[in-house]
């Protein structure tokens, strides 16, 4: 019996040290801390994967940066510091959230620029329309008092 | 103008701009990010050599000439397609090959390199991989090219191939001999 119960705490010592794998584990000091760091890894793109966040990449280097960032955290870098580090060294593509820059002014007023051009042309070809509809009606008003229907 | 031709125009605008960014996509390459650290001091690194462990090679050892720093990794699939490459062209280069062991058993680089050849004058490893978060390396193989005061000039993500060798990596080693004449 003594025997059978070693053997279960020892298989379920083996299963939650595989569980433990599985999430990474980092001794965080508390939940908000824990809850910064999702916030922050999941606006960070995984350089290996490019569509999926540091926060849920598997991946070798998405873990190493994971590592990282919790050291940096640790250390009471902010988390603008931390972005500026990973800028620094994989580009502003790390960041989900591009800034706003000279080269990023199309991505980020573009498309409300084409919205405002599309929605002047329609406003014009519009306004365009009207002055023949009114000389249509006025003209099929005339043509129907002189006919018969 | 006549206004009857302005859709036909925004119609052939559109298929111009679709069909730009149909053959962009067939011919850039999605994961090709350009470095930020281009045309700065390459990160100070202290690693040890794959021979001789006890032995660490430093940036400042390296300062006064340019030599080039190719990532590499025993477990790197695309590290394999290269290989033949490097042990082509690594001695025309006319600056030292410097091989930086990514995240690598030092066994299993040693066994890797005596089997395939080794094409480096020196070769660097980096277990924990942290030496290489400063770099920016994000999928060996990569190339880097670092100039005489230290500072990276060219960088290339991806396999090294004997086109990319000859339009992109021998200009800008060219480029640097001229500077310093």
């Amino acid at each position: 019996m003594k025997r059978a119960l070693l053997v279960l705490v020892c298989a379920l010592a083996v299963l939650a040290s595989f569980t433990a794998f599985a999430i990474d584990p980092l001794p965080f000091k508390d939940a908000a801390q824990r809850e910064r760091f999702q916030h922050l890894t999941s606006q960070l793109r995984c350089m290996v994967c490019q569509n999926e966040s540091l926060d849920a990449s598997n991946a070798d280097l998405a873990k190493d940066l994971r590592h990282q960032i919790f050291d940096m955290m640790q250390s009471g870098k902010s988390d603008a510091q931390i972005k500026q580090y990973l800028v620094a060294r994989y580009s502003d593509f790390v960041l989900y959230d591009p800034p706003l820059k000279p080269a990023t002014l199309l991505l980020w007023f573009g498309p409300a620029a084409l919205v405002l051009a599309g929605g002047i042309v329609v406003i014009v070809l519009l306004r365009r329309r009207t002055k023949p509809t009114a000389q249509i009606t006025a003209t099929a008003a005339a043509d129907a008092t002189g006919d018969d229907w | 103008m006549n206004a009857r031709l302005i859709p036909f125009a925004v119609f052939a605008l559109l298929v111009v701009l679709f069909g730009v960014g149909i053959v962009w996509n067939e011919h850039h390459d999605a994961r090709y990010v350009p470095s930020p650290l281009i045309g700065k001091a390459a990160p100070a690194f202290d690693l040890p050599r794959l021979e001789t462990p006890s032995q660490h090679l430093r940036k400042a050892d390296l300062l006064g000439k340019p030599y080039l720093i190719n990532v590499f990794a025993s477990w790197c699939f695309a590290c394999g397609d290269e290989h033949p490459v490097l042990m082509a062209y690594a001695h025309r280069f006319g600056v030292p090959l410097i091989g930086y062991d990514y995240k690598d058993a030092p066994g299993d680089a040693t066994a890797w390199l005596s089997q395939h050849g080794n094409p480096y004058a020196m070769v660097i490893t980096d277990k924990q991989g942290q030496t290489a978060i400063d770099f920016g390396v994000y999928g060996a193989p990569e190339t880097f090219l670092v100039d005489r005061q230290g500072v990276i000039r060219y960088k290339h993500i991806g396999p090294l191939t004997p086109e990319v060798i000859a339009r992109e990596l021998q200009p800008a080693i060219a480029k640097l001999n001229e500077v310093s004449r």
